[in-house]
């Protein structure tokens, strides 16, 4: 009776991790089937889907989810260079840690919501930043940022035997080195399990109420909900996402550095989230697709490549096309960013879910006219609750079935 | 006794940029009600308005000189702005007063920023959640600050005070202070009552202040409110924008100053009360100072690193003690 | 006396230097519908904003079953039992019909705050069924899947009041339910409200549709300016001169 909607669920899964798990066979068509483009896919896809959690189902609007990052990323160079070069125990650090790190903020972020809450967070986020590059130096390592040494200790390594301070180390899982493909079969099996966790917050009775929380908070506390638990366990769930990004990163390619914790940063993972649909399941990781994707072409876009892909085009014309484009590529690429998130903000403040959705008329979907209004539901989920609805209801006289 | 004068004196050119930013800030947030986080770029853009007029001043002719050579024996190249040369003692004037000068530049072209902004974008979003208003202005912001970095690169831009206001001033023995930030405070406080008056003595800013209290009643009495908004975020950017420019000598401009400077000045709203003009603008020169008592070495031998997170302390104190702000309105953004 | 679900004692409550309510001693009955009634501005609403912890009074206190009720938050005073339908509905407008009714039940199922990840709605047999079951009852039983905001004004209205009744308050306050709606529309509410009147909920009810007052009230509270002018059964209101010009009369005019 209640099969149908967890079968759906399941069957989404199970779509999902086949899509990652053979990403580099279908990207291959589109130039991004190598290691450290897909490592990079699969990562912001965990750090936007924790993002979701928090802006997605309740609409605190969090600007300074890169900090959690950082801390993830941090800390797990300090277990590679203390404990070991394992990543499990990064990994289990750098969640612990950004968990902590996002209880201190959310408690005093969460006592305002609305534009408060993005300002604290901001706020949060680049004192959080200055405290690397300055006082915080002797953990950061300042402008150079952090990374491992052949001198390191790993006292766990050494307790185990292993032959530290012979070679320049590398991460591993348990011996398999964490570079190249296995590292991004490891991130994909990490972003499978993400994801997983993500579809049983959303189906739960605390995601219901996260989301009832967004589109009435004055209604839950005369409903007896104390909101702000609630809140404090979304925000600190989503926080240990973005530690566990963080950590993945630094699994990847062993450094942190503090612009890992910029601003600019952390709008990228709301553009990520907003660009695929805020309050999806699968929008936030399309977003993080996509702008990893664009982010690694553009950047490597130059004046010569420019030349030769506007080839066709006559000497005077292509030199000023030329131009144009050259500011939005290389090192212009936040140019193109900026551009990108005014876009979305102004035509499809839904997502490219909720326009697939409109243009593929799968369920009734009434536009989306701002972004605290997304639609709430992916194509699995929606037909599950009615088809669901259905069975309970059978018996009550004259339904019409929703229109469809 | 002269070291707390002194760091007094310190905070109070930062404390007057924080106040003209925050000021904006709360006036748009408090008419218009949007947040907008690209007003911090356009105090960013006003530097730069200083930077383009120095610039542009300073754009030189290159003469080969016959008579002496270069160390290679090619004839010298003489480099004199095209300024000088065509007027003189008064065209090197000109360079040396940039930043005033940039101030009359700035006027029409901030006032300009301002109302096509609101009117090509802003306006759309009245209506629409303030997360939006967040995203879309941030979108602008980072739009802005590329812009600028294109075309003037990514590292800070020294601008030089008038020679008149160059130097420092010996207010006692070991007080030694510039006279351009001399200059900045007052300018700020000159800036500050100004929009004040204005908002205060003119029946525009009466009707904007009512605005401010009950939009819908103003709107009722026929007055076309929205109009008056636009001119207020007109009014809003060309103070950031002034701000900025004569900030230039203090600080080298560079691309992101903007956002540094926009954090810090919510934070500035935060503390002195949303909606709250003089909350923003004593807030500002608090936290300006507070800041400048922090760095101070005796202070930061024992709490390092405290004047990086001061202003960010001193808020999370005012939101657990005082969520409404040092003089914020009972009631208004309590929740 | 002994029977007083909601007994508010001594109440004031000022903004500002004026005084929105004064001197306001009322007690409220077990299981009796109770109209509190007055001219625009005479304080109603504010009076419901204390008791449901919305506004915290300048003096006088509040009891609800014996406890305190001033200095709680709207949550814990609506866990203690008290429900409230505001003038204007307050739902979950981006949910649909039966997750709204589902919410309110979860909060009386949830109260020691378990995060329930775990556990997914739609496993909720219990809930599930109980919702369809109001809903069914109020004529909602059509738009069980629907988003809340393509119900009609009545509608949102009428799911407002199942998201109170799921929660099986024992005092319910109702601020003008209907207000706006069409003579049918009334008369079909009356007969709800009877019927929910019937099962031994405790009503408040503000209302300036004299004929809903009549029809449902075991007694009436007159409120002008911030004061309780007149109180007592319908009859004896009818019949108060001070009501009649405080406020009938105006209607008639």
């Amino acid at each position: 009776m209640f099969g149908i909607s967890k079968i759906n669920d399941i069957m989404l899964l199970v779509a999902f991790a086949a899509i990652i798990l053979a990403g580099p066979i279908i990207l291959e068509p589109i130039g991004a089937s190598y290691p450290d483009l897909l490592q990079k896919f699969a990562i912001f896809g965990i750090f936007a889907i924790g993002f979701n959690i928090l802006f997605g189902l309740t609409g605190y609007l969090s600007f300074g989810h890169a900090a959690f990052l950082g801390v993830g990323s941090y800390a797990a160079v300090w277990s590679f260079k203390l404990l070991s070069m394992n990543a499990i125990p990064a990994i289990a650090i750098a969640v612990v840690l950004s968990g902590l790190f996002a209880l201190a903020i959310g408690y005093v972020s969460l006592r305002r919501a609305g534009i408060y809450f993005s300002i604290l967070t901001l706020a949060f986020a680049q004192m959080s930043y200055n405290l690397a590059y300055s006082v915080l130096t002797p953990i950061t390592n300042g402008e150079t940022g952090l990374r491992v040494l052949r001198t390191d200790p790993r006292y766990l390594d050494v307790m185990f035997g292993a032959d530290v301070g012979a070679a320049q180390p590398t991460t591993n899982f348990f011996g398999i080195e964490m570079t190249g493909w296995p590292g991004f079969y490891f991130c994909g099996i990490v972003l499978i399990a993400a994801f997983a966790f993500s579809i049983v917050i959303f189906r739960s009775p605390f995601g219901m109420t996260l989301r009832a929380i967004k589109s009435n908070q004055n209604r839950m506390g005369y409903t007896g909900f104390n909101s702000r638990p609630y809140l404090m366990s979304a925000f600190i769930i989503s926080g240990m996402y973005a530690g566990l990004a963080g950590s993945l990163l630094a699994v990847t390619d062993p450094l942190a550095g503090a612009e890992r914790m910029q601003w600019t940063a952390s709008g990228e993972v709301v553009l990520m989230t907003i660009l695929g649909g805020a309050g999806t399941l699968l929008g936030p990781v399309l977003g993080a697709g996509i702008i990893k994707y664009f982010e690694n072409i553009f950047s490597a876009f130059n004046e010569s490549v420019l030349n030769s892909l506007f080839e066709f085009m006559p000497e005077d014309v292509r030199h000023v096309v030329v131009e144009v484009a050259g500011l939005f590529v290389g090192d212009g690429w936040h140019l193109t960013l900026g551009v990108l998130f005014m876009i979305v903000v102004i035509f499809l403040p839904g997502g490219l879910m909720e326009g697939a959705m409109r243009v593929l008329r799968i369920k009734h979907s009434p536009k989306v006219t701002n972004i605290g209004k997304s639609p709430q539901r992916d194509i699995v989920g929606e037909g599950a609750i009615e088809e669901n609805l259905d069975d309970r209801v059978r018996t009550a006289p004259a339904r019409s079935k929703p229109t469809g | 006794m002269d070291a707390i004068l002194l760091q007094i004196l310190n905070g109070l050119d930062k404390g007057g940029a924080y106040a003209l930013i925050a000021l904006g800030l709360t006036l748009v947030f408090g008419t218009l009600g949007v947040v907008n986080f690209a007003h911090g770029a356009i105090f960013m853009l006003g530097a730069f308005c200083a930077v383009s007029i120095n610039a542009l001043l300073k754009l030189e002719q290159v003469v080969l000189d016959p008579t002496q050579t270069t160390a290679w024996g090619t004839p010298l190249e003489i480099r004199t702005p095209y300024i000088e040369s065509w007027l003189g003692e008064w065209g090197t004037l000109l360079i040396q007063y940039s930043v005033p000068i940039s101030i009359l530049f700035a006027i029409p072209v901030m006032l300009l920023i301002g109302l096509v902004m609101e009117r090509g974008l802003i306006q759309f979003f009245y209506k629409r959640p303030h997360a939006d208003q967040i995203l879309v202005t941030f979108g602008l912001a980072i739009i802005l600050q590329e812009i600028i970095k294109e075309i003037f690169g990514a590292n800070p831009i020294p601008q030089s005070a008038p020679p008149l206001v160059a130097g420092s001033v010996s207010i006692t023995e070991t007080i030694v202070y510039p006279y351009w930030r001399i200059v900045y405070l007052f300018f700020s406080l000159t800036l500050i009552s100004g929009v004040f008056a204005f908002l205060r003595f003119t029946t525009f800013g009466m009707v904007v202040r009512a605005g401010m209290q009950d939009r819908e009643t103003v709107g009722l009495l026929g007055i076309n409110i929205e109009r008056r908004f636009t001119i207020v975020f007109g009014v809003a950017t060309v103070v950031a924008g002034l701000a900025g420019v004569m900030y230039t000598p203090i600080l080298p401009p560079d691309y992101h100053m903007g956002m540094d400077f926009l954090v810090l000045s919510f934070v500035v709203v935060v503390v002195g009360g949303m909606g709250s003009l003089g909350g923003a603008v004593s807030a500002g020169f608090l936290l300006g100072i507070l800041q400048s008592f922090a760095s101070m070495n005796e202070v930061n031998s024992i709490l390092p690193g405290i004047d990086q997170i001061i202003i960010y302390l001193v808020a999370v104190v005012i939101l657990l003690v005082r969520p409404r702000g040092l003089m914020g309105r009972k009631g208004v953004m309590e929740d | 006396m002994n029977n007083a679900v909601l007994s508010i004692h001594d109440v004031h409550k000022s903004f500002a230097g004026l005084h929105a309510l004064s001197n306001i001693n009322l007690d409220i009955r077990e299981s009796e519908s109770h109209a509190i009634i007055g001219p625009n501005g005479a304080g109603k609403s504010t009076l419901l904003n204390v008791c449901v912890g919305r506004l915290a009074p300048t003096r006088g206190t509040v009891l609800f079953d014996g406890t305190e009720l001033t200095g709680k938050h709207p949550f814990e005073i609506n866990q203690l039992g008290v429900a409230r339908v505001f003038q204007t509905p307050e739902i979950f407008e981006d949910l649909t019909v039966i997750e709204n009714v589902m919410i309110p039940m979860f909060s009386r199922r949830d109260r020691s705050f378990g995060l329930n990840i775990h556990s997914r709605f739609d496993e909720q047999t219990e809930i599930q069924s109980e919702s369809v079951q109001v809903l069914a009852d109020l004529g909602l039983g059509d738009h069980l899947a629907h988003l809340t905001n393509s119900l009609s004004r009545g509608d949102k209205r009428r799911l407002e009041l199942a998201m109170c009744l799921v929660q099986h308050p024992k005092l319910l306050l109702l601020d003008e339910p209907t207000a706006g709606m069409a003579r049918a529309d009334t008369n079909a509410t009356i007969e709800l409200l009877k019927r929910i009147k019937a099962t031994g909920i405790t009503i408040v009810i503000i209302e300036h549709d004299m004929h809903v007052v009549f029809s449902l009230a075991d007694r009436i509270t007159v409120l002008a300016g911030g004061t309780i002018i007149a109180q007592g059964t319908p009859d004896e209101i009818k019949g108060n001169p001070k009501v009649v010009e405080a406020y009938l009369g105006e209607e008639t005019v």
